[in-house]
């Protein structure tokens, strides 16, 4: 029970990202325990993903045939199959929103507990674990207890893994009840598009909840007209209706590398940053010296957003 | 018709703070319903007031302090509350998402729901794991990050979507009874009107100890061995002084950098 069993992820037809960095995290566990890292891949093409997949540190990959897309009750079923197979000590999801919708489900059949979102851990003698509390403003460290576990990675945490590999390539029976599956995934859809492409811009003038009203978005624009800027926002702001969903900066909006970023009164949440980290100057004006936003901005003006946008404005009229 | 709200009561840390030994100092907590969860709540009770005999019911697990939380909900439509709690859960430094999840499926066990709404994720503890493992542990179907819900009770059905990362959302149908995890924006939370929160004051909200809902509390799997302010990662410049004297640098930086040329 050495072993360490990583869940992969795709969507129409192509494996995402974070199943490489699962990969590296599940490496990491079986260095610790001395066990081997089995990959699982459950539906769509899967001899194609298995063949992707087969990168450095990957002892075996196991394909699951069922379906094209994700469900959640074959990859409940799936995953706790392979558990029962091949007795794990730890199983490593990502936290991404397919994740969230089974990792709970299997830990809890499993009976194993399960942590979740975690950004750092340590497997050298039992697993601690280190995830944020507070809304990112502080950082807890954990100890699971028991021998085994189930643990979901944050995405972008761990390096991809890559390389080429040597994996046993398995098909494996899952033997699914489709009794047992009582959900249908009917299909997808785009949502957000409209007239701005907030992806294509070079300076973004970012929104957050620290404007407080719909009627202050003026001063917002004002700013991003005396810049010939463009306004994107945070997510509360999208919520509200105030701003239109192609605005949306973030995990569940878009993704933005301008060269200038300018965040006024957002918080910094994860599902933002993984948004616009990749933003070339990052400056943030919020009047909490203590936000996330500050641990990934190039400049920061802690003050009230109403006394400086305004100001700053000014300066460019 | 019974619909079943998760709701906790989250903490949230001021601009400045001290952490005293495990927990934030609680002079610098603020309390508050979690925002999911108020998106939840208003989730129920559009379906409440769409249809004839609908109850909603709110469980919570947490101390006696989280009453005034969970009143907004009762001031916002919300029927009746249920809160659990005992001393040994207050010695707890973190609750896992297992043991939430299987004292709330307790309530549901007494209650027996058609439906059950929870958040997304908790603001403060974000776990994003509570509501989908009280699903599993109560043998119904669920869907988590639903920002779009439509019952259609004649055949037994929701039709979700769930909000995929990059403006995706996933249409699906999942048999009911259910657990859904609500994301915020898949409705206009309504603020509590007066006359709501003079009502809520005499509606039903009963306590519960774990005893009393016949389950084994359990041991947290979780054990919390530390709590600090993270080290911030990047050396970002602050500029200084009065507010026109830090919108000068800025503008003078903003300038270097060809914006508004
Ligand atoms: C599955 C999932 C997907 C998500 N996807 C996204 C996404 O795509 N994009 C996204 O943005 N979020 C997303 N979120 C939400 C995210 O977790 C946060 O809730 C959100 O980003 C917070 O937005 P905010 O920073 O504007 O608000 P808050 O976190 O409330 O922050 C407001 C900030 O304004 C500051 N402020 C207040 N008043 C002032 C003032 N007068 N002057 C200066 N500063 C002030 C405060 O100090 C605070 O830091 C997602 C969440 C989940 C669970
Ligand atoms: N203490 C609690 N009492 C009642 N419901 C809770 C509690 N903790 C979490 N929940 C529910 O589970 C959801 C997800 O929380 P979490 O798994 O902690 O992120 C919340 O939005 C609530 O609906």
């Amino acid at each position: 029970m050495s072993d360490v069993l990583a869940v992969t992820e795709h969507r129409q037809g192509e494996l995402r990202d974070v199943s490489f960095e699962v990969t590296t995290a599940g490496r990491q566990l079986a260095d610790a325990t001395g066990g081997e890292l089995a990959l699982a891949v459950i539906g769509g093409d899967v001899d194609a993903y298995a063949g992707q997949l087969d990168v450095e540190g990957v002892d075996a990959v196991y394909t699951v045939a069922e379906g094209d897309e994700f469900n959640h009750d074959v990859y409940t079923q799936a995953i706790e199959a392979l558990a029962d197979d091949l007795d794990p000590q730890y199983v490593v999801a990502p936290h991404t929103v397919n994740g969230l919708d089974y990792a709970p489900a299997v830990a809890q059949h499993l009976a194993v507990p399960l942590v979740t979102d975690v950004i750092e851990f340590d497997a050298s003698g039992g697993l601690a674990v280190t995830r944020e509390l507070y809304g990112g403003k502080t950082e807890a460290g954990i100890d699971v207890e028991g021998d085994r576990a189930m643990v979901t990675i944050r995405p972008g945490e761990w390096e991809p893994a890559g390389g080429d590999g040597d994996a046993r390539v398995e098909a494996f029976d899952a033997d699914i009840d489709d009794d047992a599956v009582r959900s249908t995934v009917s299909g997808f859809e785009a949502v957000g598009a409209g007239d701005v492409d907030i992806s294509e811009a070079e300076v973004l003038v970012s929104v957050g909840r620290g404007i407080e009203e719909e009627d202050n978005l003026d001063i917002i624009f004002e700013l991003a007209d005396a810049l010939d800027a463009t306004v994107s926002a945070s997510r509360p702001i999208v919520d509200n209706e105030w701003l239109p969903q192609d605005r949306q900066v973030g995990q569940s909006g878009k993704t933005v590398t301008p060269e200038v970023y300018i965040a006024i009164g957002i918080s910094g949440a994860v599902q933002h940053v993984a948004g616009m980290k990749g933003s070339e100057t990052i400056v943030a004006i919020n009047n909490d010296p203590s936000a996330p936003i500050y641990d990934i901005a190039d400049y920061g003006i802690v003050n009230d957003l109403f006394d400086v946008v305004p100001a700053l404005t000014e300066q460019f009229q | 018709m019974k619909i079943l709200v998760t709701v906790t009561e989250i903490a949230e840390a001021d601009d400045e703070f001290e952490i005293d030994g495990l927990s934030i100092d609680d002079r610098y907590l603020t309390y508050d319903l979690n925002e999911w969860d108020d998106y939840a709540i208003e989730e129920a009770v559009q379906v409440s007031e769409a249809g004839d005999d609908v109850e909603v019911v709110t469980a919570t697990i947490g101390p006696e302090r989280a009453e005034e939380t969970i009143r907004q909900g009762l001031a916002k439509g919300a029927d009746r509350a249920v809160r659990v709690w005992d001393d040994a859960l207050a010695d707890v430094d973190l609750l896992d998402s297992a043991t939430k999840a299987r004292l709330l499926a307790a309530v549901a066990r007494e209650e027996e729901p058609d439906l059950i709404l929870s958040g997304v994720q908790s603001a403060d503890a974000a776990f994003a794991a509570t509501g989908v493992a009280m699903a599993a542990e109560l043998g119904y179907e669920w869907a988590a990050v639903v920002n779009q819900l439509d019952l259609d009770e004649d055949a037994g059905v929701a039709n979700v979507h769930r909000e995929l990362e990059g403006g995706v959302e996933e249409l699906t149908a999942v048999e009911l009874p259910a657990v859904f995890t609500i994301q915020t924006g898949i409705n206009e939370p309504r603020y509590a009107s007066l006359r709501g929160i003079r009502q809520a004051q005499s509606k039903p909200l009963d306590v519960m100890t774990p005893d009393e809902l016949g389950v084994d509390r359990g041991e947290s799997a979780l054990a919390l061995t530390s709590l600090e302010e993270p080290e911030t990662e990047s050396d970002a410049t602050y500029f200084e002084g009065s507010v026109d004297e830090t919108a000068a640098q800025l503008a003078e930086l903003l300038h270097e950098k060809g914006v508004g040329a």
